[in-house]
C-alpha cells in the first residue's frame, strides 16, 4: 500500500514530465504505424498549427489580450524564409533564424503602441495588422511574386539528410512542436508564468503583485510573434511552396478558434485545439464547404457557454461542482 | 516609515483629497477610518501608485515614492488587499498565493523557459513558502480548490495570505472584514494581530470601529478628503470633531 502511494505521488510531482515524455515517445513510433503520407501529412500540419498556437495561447489566455492577426507573423515568417533562401540564397536554417529575429523587431514595434490598446480595440488593430500585411504580400509582385505565390523554396537539411518526404518532415515538425511545447509549459510555471496569469485575471491586482503590466505584454507579444514566425518558415520549408491565401484572416481566426476550443491560458489545451480544427475538415465533408460558418458556430457557441474555453471551461465546471459538493458535505 | 505630506487628488476640478499629512510608523498597525465618500480608498489608491495625486510626495523608507508606477511600488516591500476581492477564481488557493511571490520569482523569460536546475529548487522553496502561509490562514486543506469556489471569509483569506506572504515591509489592508459576520471578523481581527506581533507594519482602511479600537495602535480619520484627527483610539473617541463627522452637528439639529 504505502509503495502504491509512493508511486502514485511520483506520478502526481511528476505529471508533466512524464505526459511529454509519453507524448514524444508516442510520436517517435507513429510513423512505424502509420505510414500514409497523406495522414502524416495532416498531422505535420497539426504539428505547424500547434507552434503558432501555443504562442497565442500565451498571448490571449495568459496575458489576457486579444490578437486577431497572427497569421501576419506567421506569414512574415513563411514568406521572410521563402525570400532569404530563394532571393538571397542564405542557407536555411540561418534564414530562418534571422527571419525570426526579424519579426521579433517588427512585433516590438508595433506592440508598443498597439498593446496600449485593450479589448475590441487591440482586436481591431490586430486585424487591421493582418490585411496590411496580407495586401503586402499580394501586392508587391517583384519581391513575393503575388496571388501567384513563392514556390522552389529549398527543404531543410542536416548536411546531406534532407527533410523531403512525410515521415522525415514528421520527425522534424514534431521535434519544433514539442520544444516550443516544453519551453512553454516551464515558462507558465514559473513566477513569470505566474505573474502573467495575474495579469490575464486583473491588471489592477497584478500591478499590485510587482507585475510590469505593460512589458509583460510586449515580451510576449514578441514570443508569439517569433513562434509564429519559426511555424512560419516551417511550413515554407515543407511545402516548398507559400502563396498569400494561407496567411489571410480566416487563418488568424481559425486559430483564435484552436486556442478558444483548447481553452485559455491551458498549454495541453492548445494541443488538442490545434489538432482538433485541423482534423474536423478530414471527418466531415459538410466542413470542406462551409468551413467558415461552422468555425464561426464553434466560436460564437464556446464563448457565449464557457468563455474560458472548451476544454479547460468543461473541466474547470466539473471541478467547481466538485468542490461545491464537497463544502456541502463538510457543512452538514 | 511611510509618510505622507500635504496629499491633495483632484478629480476634474472635484477635490477627493486636500493636503493630508500623517506618518505610518514602523511596526505598528495604523488604521485610517471615515464616513462613506471621504476619500480613504483613493488615498490607498495614491500610495499604491494605481492614481497619481495632484500634489503632494510620498515618502517609503526615506524615499520618495509619489507617481511611480504601481509595480515598482509593489516592489519595494508594499502589498495590499482590495477592498471588492482581488483573487484570481480560476486559479487554485496555492496559485493565487503564489502570485504573491511573484517578484521573487525571476524576471528572465529565458531562464524561465529553460528551468535550470537552480529554478526548480527555488520554485520549490516558495511553494513551500505559500503552503506555509496557507496554513497560518488555516487554509491547508484547500490548497487545490478552485479560488473561485471557495466560501466568501476563506477568498477574504486568500488575499490576506497572498498580500503577506511575500513578507512586505508595509501591508495596506483595504477593509478586509467588509462582508464578514461577527465570527469571521473575530478570525481576522486574531490574524492581523497575529501579523502586528510579528512586526509587519500595517495600515487598516475600516468601518469596523470595534475592530479599529481593539487592535489599533493609531488612529487617523478622514473626513470629506481632510485629515481631521490623529492619535490613540482613546483620544480619537473623545475628539469632537470626530464626533462631529460621524454623528452630524449637534447645535444644528437642536
Amino acid at each position: 500500500m504505502i509503495n502504491k502511494q509512493k508511486i502514485l505521488y511520483f506520478i502526481y510531482l511528476h505529471r508533466t514530465g512524464l505526459t511529454v515524455t509519453g507524448l514524444s515517445l508516442t510520436l517517435l513510433l507513429y510513423p512505424l504505424f502509420e505510414n500514409n503520407p497523406y495522414t502524416l501529412g495532416l498531422t505535420n500540419l497539426i504539428a505547424i498549427n500547434a507552434i503558432v498556437v501555443l504562442g497565442l495561447n500565451l498571448f490571449i489566455g495568459y496575458a489576457g489580450q486579444i490578437s486577431l492577426g497572427h497569421a501576419a507573423f506567421f506569414g512574415l515568417g513563411a514568406y521572410g524564409s521563402a525570400i532569404a533562401t530563394v532571393t538571397f540564397e542564405i542557407p536555411p536554417w540561418p534564414a530562418m533564424f534571422i527571419v525570426a529575429t526579424l519579426v521579433a523587431l517588427v512585433a516590438l514595434l508595433i506592440g508598443i503602441p498597439i498593446l496600449r490598446l485593450s479589448g475590441h480595440y487591440l482586436a481591431m488593430a490586430t486585424l487591421g495588422l493582418n490585411f496590411v500585411v496580407h495586401t503586402i504580400l499580394l501586392q508587391w509582385d517583384e519581391v513575393t511574386g503575388g496571388p501567384s505565390g513563392f514556390s522552389g523554396i529549398p527543404y531543410l537539411s542536416f548536411g546531406d539528410f534532407q527533410f523531403d518526404d512525410e515521415t522525415r518532415l514528421h520527425y522534424l515538425l514534431w521535434g519544433a512542436a514539442l520544444i516550443s511545447l516544453l519551453l512553454c509549459l516551464n515558462l507558465v510555471r514559473s513566477g513569470i508564468g505566474r505573474g502573467l496569469s495575474a495579469l490575464a485575471g486583473d491588471e489592477v491586482a497584478a500591478e499590485a503583485l510587482g507585475v510590469n503590466t505593460r512589458n509583460a505584454k510586449i515580451k510576449i507579444f514578441i514570443l508569439s510573434a517569433v513562434l509564429a514566425s519559426i511555424a512560419g518558415s516551417l511550413f515554407a520549408h515543407c511545402y516548398s511552396f507559400v502563396s498569400p491565401d494561407s496567411f489571410g484572416i480566416f487563418t488568424s481566426t481559425d486559430m483564435v478558434i484552436m486556442v478558444v476550443i483548447g481553452g485559455m491560458g491551458s498549454i495541453w489545451g492548445s494541443l488538442f485545439g490545434a489538432a482538433l480544427i485541423t482534423l474536423l475538415p478530414e471527418w466531415l465533408d459538410l466542413f470542406e464547404t462551409y468551413k467558415d460558418f461552422v468555425h464561426g458556430g464553434i466560436l460564437v457557441l464556446v464563448l457565449m457557454f464557457l468563455p474560458q474555453g472548451l476544454v479547460t471551461g468543461l473541466i474547470e465546471t466539473i471541478k467547481v461542482k466538485l468542490v461545491l459538493r464537497r463544502r456541502k458535505d463538510a457543512a452538514t | 516609515m511611510l509618510q505622507l505630506k500635504q496629499i491633495s487628488k483632484n478629480f476634474g476640478g472635484l477635490p477627493a483629497l486636500s493636503e493630508v499629512t500623517f506618518t505610518v510608523p514602523k511596526g505598528q498597525l495604523t488604521a485610517l477610518i471615515g464616513p462613506n465618500g471621504a476619500g480613504k480608498s483613493t488615498l490607498i489608491n495614491c500610495i499604491t501608485g494605481v492614481l497619481e495625486p495632484s500634489s503632494g510626495q510620498i515618502h517609503f523608507q526615506n524615499q520618495q515614492i509619489t507617481a511611480l508606477p504601481a509595480y515598482k511600488i509593489s516592489r519595494m516591500g508594499i502589498s495590499r488587499t482590495f477592498q471588492n476581492l482581488k483573487i484570481f477564481p480560476r486559479l487554485t488557493v496555492l496559485e493565487n498565493i503564489l502570485t504573491g511571490l511573484t517578484c521573487e520569482g525571476g524576471n528572465s523569460m529565458l531562464m524561465a523557459m529553460l528551468r535550470l536546475p537552480y529554478l526548480r529548487h527555488r520554485e520549490r522553496k516558495l511553494k513551500l513558502r505559500a503552503m506555509d502561509a496557507l496554513d497560518r490562514f488555516g487554509l491547508a486543506d484547500k490548497i487545490n480548490w478552485p479560488a473561485g469556489a471557495l466560501a466568501y471569509g476563506d477568498k477574504k483569506r486568500v488575499e490576506l495570505a497572498r498580500a503577506t506572504v511575500g513578507q512586505p515591509q508595509l501591508i495596506l489592508l483595504d477593509e478586509p472584514v467588509a462582508g464578514l459576520n461577527a465570527e469571521e471578523t473575530a478570525a481576522v481581527g486574531e490574524q492581523l494581530r497575529l501579523l502586528r506581533s510579528a512586526g509587519h507594519t500595517m495600515l487598516l482602511v475600516e468601518h469596523d470601529m470595534a475592530l479599529v479600537m481593539e487592535i489599533a495602535d493609531q488612529v487617523v480619520v478622514l473626513d470629506s478628503g481632510k485629515c481631521i484627527a490623529t492619535g490613540s483610539p482613546d483620544e480619537v473617541r473623545q475628539n469632537p470633531l470626530v464626533l462631529e463627522a460621524y454623528l452630524g452637528r449637534m447645535d444644528a439639529t437642536a
